[in-house]
Order: structure tokens, then C-alpha cells, then sequence
């Protein structure tokens, strides 16, 4: 039996406190257990319930195609290819670090990269987007391809996806225009432009492929699978076909194109170009040369080619003169200073100015090319024979009024056009201020550095004396710090041809289906209107003519026997001491009343009508059917 | 007693069992509920674990609550009064199967916890909670009329944190803890003066300290980086959703997917196997998604029947001893309980204890099973006195 004093029949009032607590204890926690229930399940049920949703779904992607580029009439420019790449899946690979980096390893092997790249390129995009593959490398060789198919044991998680890339059939023809795909940037995912846009997708990164991007490129697909925790599929619940991206078609004219690259490769090879209609500002060619075959961008390239495309000694293939580039323009620009003294007032169509074959100021004398002697002519005249003594005048007169500066402006020279092309570059017109500024900095750095005298340049710049009236002379000419492109000329002489609407030119024409219907025309953008009068106007479209085609023109006997009119005027850049001068041609086509604009320039072509207008004659041709015209006509050497 | 003779638990009680063993016939209700519970929840949750034997679990469940309710029936016709006799045999098997598992030990991911036997892993600290209550209320009445010295709760924590430490090397820190709380219960159902509680809080605190804190710092490894890591996981799970965090996450998503009603077939965190342990401590979350709140909520008012009662019988045991003894036995029900389930529904550490009755596992279910029948036993010793004396 027990003991007696083991017995405690009655509760004693400190067992029943304790026994108190532990129920208080165990009510409190169910309390707490209950409450926590009810916010997980009653209040958080829909979040946790979408949680549970995403585990189990996956959006397994698929890549769409983009649009395609084609040209006015409907011929491809740029194509779609399919390609291999090699993936990591990553519920496939090993989850153990060293299995991981010895299969890095092999990986880098086969496919003849650095291990550390490929290991860096997967592991980021895992970390981005976990259950999508990762791309280790695009556009891979079918022999590799196969290789590794055959030795799937050997790289756990690797797998092949065919992806599209990008084809251009033309290879050089409209390199520059095009621009390249690539994958999208950190940066660019947080754009509003790249909403909807992925990590790992593919995105226009430059030219018309960024441009028109959102139409250009696809919405891709997904399939919905799910799996279980250990990423097998146990079903498919959804699938969402990839829709390819709109057909673009451009104002471009591929014959055309081909033969402006072909007709400046026929020269120095290093020059630009621009065909534009002059009431609608449409882009029939724009090209630069040397050129590239775009097709190398869309494989796996070398910083070596990169390099070698950007290279001065090979001339910068990469560059895109037509909108990049900045070279003074020579006798072109004469159109820009006639404007500017009609309309300032500082001239009349039918003023007399004595040409005497050179013109002095202060010390300076300032000579026409080939030491001609004009005589004394009106505006008319001076344009056909290209007096610089003419304009000289005029731009000593305009000096200090700041005219010829504000007109090259207006007319859109030393500005962006606006084409539909996201790397132009402005250019630059000299003015008085400009120059001033600049020489004011000058004058500071070499007080406080004080260089040596052969070093001065180099150290503060190269602006060692303030604008003079010469700067104006020069600039009236086309000569001295004036950088310009073919684009703005072809502008400029646009908006002469057209009455006075300064067009912003344009590459994309609209929005098609892939059969090419037409799902989305693209706006003419609106064009700025200057006021020129009719009669200043008719003026300097009569001297272009004459340059083209009466006796002492100086593009006359380039133009001999071509059956569409023409007005164009011939310019002779220079470019200092020990470099060839830069050619330059602009052409209107047909007079009196011109459709298209042709401005060419050859860096190193020398006169204006010996290698420019015989180029530009080229491209005429083909604009306008002419046959029987292949190759360069021997052009006069009429200095301008 | 004055319910009218129709109701239901009126009958059961008249029922033939439950009255000449004297049972409780609300935690008979509750035991079998509980258990009826776990065997359809572990049905639904592992129908595809086992590729060919849909009910691997479930029949081996059914087997040992069988045998575990066996066991209940008999301990529950003994009378627990002898075990305070076999408290040293009691107390050295206890520390003998803690140190035979050591030597015999059969590794389950990286800790020896279990002695493998003919049909099953027998898991000796789960029997052990059982042990170290039984053990140490008997220590605790054998100083009757000294409970309140200092020596007395001294050497009851001596006797306590001994096992709670050798299980806790194993490593298995849950079922560490649980004898921890066990030890206190005892203590505190004894009537430890609370100056006492207090000192040994202020030790507790210091120990914990020293082991996460001054240890590692003198490059001495007490607690393993995992176990470090499930500690204090639940403070920020999505910290580290790779692996502890990973099971944390997966069990909110999973109970908080079940909403109010459950989602039954459509437990995609249970049957696609994102929820870890879903048949074994995280059980709780998969009654949670299947069945929603009003299924976890049945569960634990299952529970909370449960431990009501337990404390009942500790307010009505014929003898002190019986009064300690429910009480380690309630601590050791309410806290795996309480850490399980807070466990599951993130806000407590993940320590590997298990839902008693719910969890799969033999070594928990007879031990509760026992456990209970302890319980049992109490309240039919204390119902045949009253009836003794014609209460």
C-alpha cells in the first residue's frame, strides 16, 4: 500500500494556481496557433494559394521569330535564320559545386570557350530567371551540336535549342541601316519601350532593328507544364504559340541601295551617300563605305574582327558616314549662302557682283579654285560656274549678322535631321560666339599651363585665334570648321527643290502582316516650313541647273548625254595641308520639277565633278531606269 | 454525470470498456479522433510515395496505433503507482538505451536516433520522454517533505538534464527539448518555489549563450551548423530559401494555399512533393491544405480536448505521484504540440519534433499511445477511490 503522506486526494490551492498556469499556457498558445491559422488561410488564402500555383507551373519559354525587313518593293532585306544554341537546364544539372564546375569544364571544352565565362553566364542567368534554361552560347555548329547530343551522359543538364537569327541576304548592301539584335540589358529591362520584354530575350540594339523594335520584334510563346518539386513535368496545362514580330517595309530601294555602295566603292572606297524624295522625305538609299557584311554580327564574333571593323587603317567600316559623319562640304554648301542672302536681304536674284578672281581682306586673299576669273555675274551664273569670289563676297557681308549661321541651321545643316535612325550625329555649323568661347578657354589654359610652344596645341585645344570676317568667308564656301553629312545636304537641297519644307527623312515606310499587307501605315513626320520667297528660290534651282548643263557648268560635261535633266552642284572640301580634297555632289532629279535629292561625298575623291557627280550620275541611273549606265563616267575635272 | 441518458457521450461512457477500465471517455474520444485523423491524412498525403504500395504508411500506421492502443488498454488497467517502485530500473534504462543507441546507433541522416529491430527503428528517446517523466516524479515524491530546498530541485534538474543532454548529442535537439520541458513540468507541478524557476531560467539563458554565442566564437562545435541554421530559419525564411528557409516556405504556402475549406485533391504542395516530410512533421501543414482551416482547426480542438483532459486528470490523481507524472506528461504533449505546429505555420524553430498520434512514425505513436495510457491509468486509480468511498 502507499504511503500516507503520498496522498493528496484534495487539490492543494498551490496546485490548482499551477495547474491554472498550464491551462493559461496552453490556452494562450492555442489562441496564438488559432490566430495565426486564420491569417494564413482566411486572410492570406488567395496570395498563398497563387504561391502554391507558381511552385507547381512553369512558362517554359518559346523564342519568336522577329519581323522581317524588306525594301519598297517588297524584296527581303533582313531574314530570319534558325540556329543552335546550347542550354543549361537547370533542373537537369547537377546540384553538386564540383560536378557542376567539372561539367563547366568539359562545356567549355567542346564549345571552345573560357571556362569562367561559361560558368559566370549560366550561374547569372539562373539567378534572374531559376527555372528557365539558361543560354550558354548562340548559333553553334551542327557538328558540335551533334557531338554533344551523342555524349548527353557526359554533360548533365546540357541541352540544344534552336533559336532565330538574324540573315541578311545582301550582306553589305544597307550594313549601316540595319543595326543589330542582341540580348536585352539590365538597363533596358527597367525601360517603359521594353515592357513585356524578358531577361534573355533578344532586342533591337541599334539602327532600324531598335528603331521599329516594338513592331519588329514577336511575342513569344509559352507552354505552361507542371511539375513536381523535383522539376519533372507531370502535365501539360497550356500552350501559347509564339507570334512573329511585324514585317517592316522600308522606303529603301534595294537597286538602288546596291548601286550607291557599288558606285562609291568604285571611288576612294571611303565616302557616303543619300537618296531621298524630296516631297515626302523617304529614304531610297542611305549607305556608307567602306561596308560590312552584317551577317557576322548575328555568329559569335572575335574582338579582333570587332576591332578590326572599327579600325582607322582599314577605314572604319563600322562608321555610318551618311549620318555620322562630319566633313566641311565644300562649293554644296553655296545653296546654304545664297538662301541666307536672299533672304536676309544682303542679296538679290539679279544683283551684280564683280568676280576679279580674288577678294582681300585685311592681309588674307582669299582666291577662286583654278585662279579663275568670272567677271562680274548675278547668282544665276555664280552657281553654274561656282565663283567663290561670289559668295566670298556674301560672306563677308553676312559677318557679324549671324545669317549664313541661322540659315545652315534652318535649312538643317549642323543638326540632327530626325531620321529614323538612332545614332545620328548632328554635325556642327562655326559661328562667332563659338569660335570666341572657344579661344577665350585657349587663351586661360595657356596662361595657367603655359606649354611649350610645339605642345600648345595638344595641351589647350586647338582654337588659337578668335572669328574673323575670314571664318565667314570660309564657311560661305563650305570650307574651314563646317561639319556636315550627305543626309543634311540631301536635306538642305530638299527643302530648296520643295518650296521650303526642311523633311525629316525617313526609313520605315509601315507595318505589314507577313504576307505583306499593310496593318499600319508610318506617318510622314511633320516637316518644318521656312519662309523662302518663290522667286530667290527659282533663282538657285536656275544656277544648279546651269552648273548641271549649260557650257561652263561645272558638272556639265558629267552629265553629257544623261536623257533625265538634272541640277546639281559640284563642292571640293578641303582638308588641309597633305590630304586629298573631299568630293561632294548634290543632284535634283528631274528639273523643273525634282523628285529625288542625291548627295554623295568621297572623302579623298578630289573635285567635286570627278568623282562625286560621276557616282551620283551612277545612282540617277538606276533611280530612274536609265540603261546602258555601269560603270563611272570619266568626268571632267572642272575645278569649283 | 447529470446529462440525460440519450446524449452520445452518455453512452459512451456507459459503454462496456470504458466503464470497467474507468477511462476518460473525452480523451479516449480525443486519442482516437486524433489518430483516425492521421491515418486519412496520410492516406490522401502519401498515395504516390511508395511507387506500387500506395498504403506503405498507412498500414503500417494502422499497425502500430493498434498495437499502441493495445498497450493503452493494459498500462491504463495497471496501477501507475508501481512504476514509482521501478524508478531506478526505470531512470537506468532510460540513460542505457540513450547510450546503447550511441553504440548500435542506426544512422537516419547524419544522427543516431534509432535501434534497429526486427520490424521497426526503435527510436529510444521517444520511449525516453515517457521514461524521464515517470523517473523523475518518482525522484521528486521520494522528497516529499523537502520539495521546496534547493537541493531537492537541483538534483531533479541533475537527473533531467542528464538524458535531455545525451539525446540532444545524438543529435536530436527536439527530443532534448522535450525533456527539458518535461523537467520543468515536473518541477513546476511539485511546487518548485518560483525564486528557483527563475535562477534556472537565468542558467538557461547563460548555457544558450555559451552555445550559440561564446562556443562557436572559441571554435568549439556544440550545436551543428544545421541545427544552427533550422533554429533560426523561422526568424527569416525567405533569407535563405534553399534549405531550411526552403521547408518553411513550402509549409506556409502549403497551409495558407488550403484556405478555409481545404483544397482535397488539388493539394499540389503535398502531392507534388514541395512540402518536405509531409507524412512525418510536417503533417500539420498537409491537414492545412487538404483540409483547410476547418479541418486544422477540428485537428486541434482535437488536441486541445487532448490536453484538457490531461490536466484534469493531474487535478484528479489519488496521489501526488500521479499528479506529477500527468504533469510531465502533459508538458510533453503540449509542447511538441505547440513547437510542431508552430513549427508549421512559422513561428517557431524547426527542431524535428514530431505532431503526436498525427506523425508517421512507430517509436511516437506507441510511446503517446503509452503515454496516454499513463494518463488513463490516473484517472481510473482516482475514479475506483472515489468510488471506494461512494462518490
Amino acid at each position: 500500500m502507499y504511503l500516507d503522506n503520498e496522498r493528496r486526494p484534495t487539490l492543494t490551492p498551490q496546485l490548482a494556481f499551477r495547474v491554472a498556469v498550464l491551462g493559461g499556457v496552453a490556452l494562450l498558445f492555442f489562441a496564438i496557433i488559432f490566430f495565426r491559422l486564420w491569417y494564413l488561410q482566411v486572410l492570406s488564402g488567395d496570395t498563398y494559394r497563387a504561391e502554391a500555383n507558381q511552385n507547381r507551373v512553369r512558362e517554359i519559354k518559346v523564342q519568336a521569330p522577329r519581323g522581317e525587313i524588306v525594301d519598297r518593293d517588297g524584296a527581303t532585306l533582313v531574314d530570319n535564320r534558325t540556329g543552335y544554341a546550347i542550354v543549361a537546364r537547370p533542373d537537369k544539372l547537377p546540384e553538386d559545386e564540383s560536378a557542376r564546375g567539372e561539367l563547366y569544364d568539359r562545356l567549355s571544352k567542346a564549345l571552345r570557350m573560357r571556362r569562367k565565362v561559361v560558368a559566370r553566364r549560366v550561374e547569372r542567368q539562373l539567378k534572374a530567371l531559376p527555372f528557365s534554361s539558361a543560354i550558354v552560347k548562340q548559333d553553334v555548329s551542327e557538328p558540335i551540336v551533334a557531338w554533344l547530343l551523342e555524349r548527353q551522359d557526359q554533360f548533365p543538364g546540357v541541352d540544344v535549342e534552336r533559336v532565330f537569327l538574324r540573315k541578311y541576304p545582301h550582306g553589305e548592301v544597307g550594313a549601316h541601316l540595319f543595326g543589330s539584335v542582341g540580348e536585352i540589358t539590365e538597363s533596358q529591362l527597367d525601360d517603359e519601350r521594353y515592357n513585356g520584354v524578358e531577361q534573355g530575350d533578344r532586342i533591337g540594339q541599334s539602327g532600324i532593328e531598335s528603331q521599329y523594335d516594338r513592331f519588329l520584334r514577336g511575342r513569344n510563346g509559352a507552354a505552361r507544364v507542371e511539375v513536381d518539386a523535383l522539376g519533372n513535368l507531370t502535365a501539360t496545362l497550356k500552350r501559347d504559340e509564339p507570334v512573329q514580330g511585324r514585317q517592316l517595309r522600308l522606303a529603301v530601294d534595294l537597286d538602288v541601295q546596291e548601286t550607291g555602295q557599288r558606285a562609291l566603292a568604285g571611288g576612294t572606297g571611303k565616302g557616303a551617300f543619300a537618296v531621298m524624295n524630296v516631297r515626302n522625305g523617304e529614304v531610297l538609299a542611305l549607305g556608307s563605305e567602306p561596308s560590312f557584311d552584317a551577317n557576322i554580327f548575328t555568329r559569335p564574333f572575335s574582338q579582333k574582327t570587332f576591332n578590326r571593323l572599327s579600325a582607322e587603317e582599314f577605314g572604319k567600316p563600322l562608321y555610318n558616314r551618311a549620318v555620322q559623319g562630319g566633313y566641311p562640304t565644300g562649293s554644296t554648301f553655296k545653296l546654304v549662302t545664297a538662301t541666307a542672302a536672299l533672304a536676309g536681304g544682303v542679296l538679290t536674284p539679279d544683283e551684280i557682283i564683280n568676280d576679279g578672281g580674288s577678294i582681300t581682306v585685311g592681309d588674307v586673299t582669299f582666291k577662286n579654285a583654278g585662279d579663275a576669273v568670272h567677271g562680274p555675274i548675278a547668282l544665276r551664273q555664280a552657281l553654274t560656274v561656282s565663283s567663290d569670289v561670289f559668295f566670298y563676297t556674301l560672306g563677308r557681308e553676312m559677318n557679324g549678322t549671324d545669317l549664313l549661321q541661322r540659315w545652315a541651321r534652318r535649312l538643317g545643316v549642323g543638326r540632327e535631321t530626325g531620321i529614323d535612325l538612332p545614332e545620328e550625329l548632328p554635325g556642327f555649323v562655326p559661328s562667332p560666339r563659338w569660335r570666341d568661347r572657344e579661344f577665350r578657354k585657349f587663351t586661360r589654359c595657356v596662361d595657367r599651363e603655359n606649354p611649350a610652344p610645339d605642345e600648345v596645341l595638344t595641351t589647350c585645344g586647338g582654337i588659337d585665334r578668335p572669328w574673323s570676317v575670314g571664318d565667314n568667308i570660309n564657311l560661305s564656301v563650305g570650307q574651314g570648321d563646317l561639319r556636315a553629312n550627305p543626309l543634311q545636304m540631301a536635306v538642305a537641297y530638299a527643302a530648296i527643290a520643295n518650296g521650303g519644307r526642311v523633311l525629316r527623312p525617313r526609313l520605315g515606310l509601315r507595318i505589314e502582316d507577313a504576307s505583306g499587307r499593310a496593318l499600319q501605315q508610318l506617318e510622314a513626320p511633320t516637316a518644318r516650313r521656312l519662309g523662302i520667297k518663290e522667286s530667290d528660290r527659282q533663282a538657285i534651282l536656275d544656277g544648279l541647273y546651269g552648273a548641271a548643263n549649260e557650257p561652263g557648268g561645272t558638272s556639265t560635261p558629267v552629265f553629257e548625254g544623261f536623257p533625265i535633266p538634272i541640277a546639281g552642284k559640284t563642292g571640293t572640301a578641303e582638308k588641309g595641308a597633305g590630304r586629298a580634297d573631299q568630293s561632294w555632289y548634290v543632284a535634283l532629279a528631274p528639273y523643273p520639277d525634282p523628285k529625288y535629292v542625291v548627295a554623295v561625298t568621297d572623302e579623298a575623291g578630289g573635285f567635286g565633278a570627278d568623282t562625286a557627280a560621276p557616282m551620283a550620275r551612277l545612282i540617277l541611273a538606276e533611280l530612274f531606269g536609265v540603261r546602258g549606265e555601269s560603270q563611272l563616267v570619266a568626268g571632267g575635272s572642272a575645278p569649283d | 454525470m447529470q446529462a440525460s441518458a440519450s446524449s452520445p457521450v452518455q453512452g459512451f461512457r456507459e459503454g462496456s470498456v470504458v466503464r470497467i477500465l474507468r477511462l476518460d471517455p473525452l480523451m479516449l474520444l480525443a486519442t482516437l479522433g486524433i489518430i483516425a485523423a492521421s491515418i486519412y491524412t496520410i492516406s490522401t498525403a502519401t498515395q504516390d510515395d511508395v511507387a506500387g504500395s500506395p498504403n506503405y504508411f498507412v498500414y503500417r500506421q494502422l499497425a502500430y496505433a493498434g498495437v499502441g492502443l493495445v498497450l493503452m488498454l493494459l498500462i491504463a488497467r495497471f496501477d501507475y503507482s508501481r512504476l514509482r517502485e521501478w524508478k531506478l530500473g526505470i531512470y537506468t534504462f532510460l540513460i542505457a538505451s540513450i547510450l546503447l543507441v550511441y553504440a548500435l546507433g542506426f544512422s537516419a541522416r547524419g544522427s543516431r536516433r534509432a535501434i534497429e529491430l526486427p520490424f521497426f527503428n526503435f527510436q529510444a528517446s521517444e520511449l525516453g520522454k515517457l521514461l524521464l517523466a515517470v523517473a523523475l516524479a518518482a525522484f521528486m515524491v521520494d522528497r516529499m517533505r523537502r520539495l521546496t530546498d534547493r537541493e531537492t530541485t537541483s538534483r531533479i534538474v541533475l537527473l533531467g538534464v542528464v538524458p535531455a543532454m545525451l539525446v540532444i548529442a545524438q543529435p536530436d535537439l527536439g527530443s532534448g527539448l522535450v525533456y527539458l520541458a518535461i523537467l520543468v513540468s515536473v518541477l513546476f507541478v511539485a511546487g518548485t518555489p518560483w525564486t528557483h524557476f527563475a535562477a534556472l531560467g537565468g542558467l538557461a539563458v547563460l548555457a544558450i549563450l555559451a552555445t550559440l554565442v561564446v562556443a562557436p566564437a572559441l571554435g568549439v562545435e556544440v550545436l551543428k551548423p544545421y541545427q544552427q541554421d533550422r533554429l533560426t530559419a523561422f526568424l527569416s525564411p525567405s533569407s535563405d530559401p534553399g534549405a531550411e528557409g526552403y521547408q518553411i516556405n513550402q509549409s506556409l504556402t502549403a497551409i495558407g494555399a488550403g484556405g478555409k475549406t481545404g483544397r482535397g485533391d488539388e493539394a499540389t504542395q503535398t502531392r507534388l512533393d514541395f512540402l518536405p516530410e509531409h507524412h512525418t512533421d510536417f503533417i500539420f501543414s498537409v491537414v492545412g491544405e487538404e483540409f483547410g482551416f476547418v479541418g486544422a482547426a477540428l485537428v486541434l480542438s482535437l488536441f486541445a480536448l487532448l490536453i484538457w483532459r490531461a490536466l484534469r486528470v493531474l487535478t484528479m490523481s489519488k496521489n501526488f505521484y500521479g499528479a506529477l507524472v500527468a504533469g510531465g506528461i502533459t508538458a510533453m504533449l503540449m509542447f511538441q504540440v505547440f513547437v510542431n505546429v508552430g513549427m508549421t505555420l512559422g513561428i517557431m524553430p524547426i527542431t524535428g519534433i514530431p505532431l503526436p498520434l498525427m506523425s508517421y512514425g512507430g517509436s511516437s505513436v506507441l510511446t503517446t499511445l503509452m503515454a496516454i495510457g499513463v494518463l488513463q491509468s490516473i484517472h481510473a486509480q482516482a475514479r475506483e477511490l472515489a468510488e471506494s468511498k461512494g462518490l
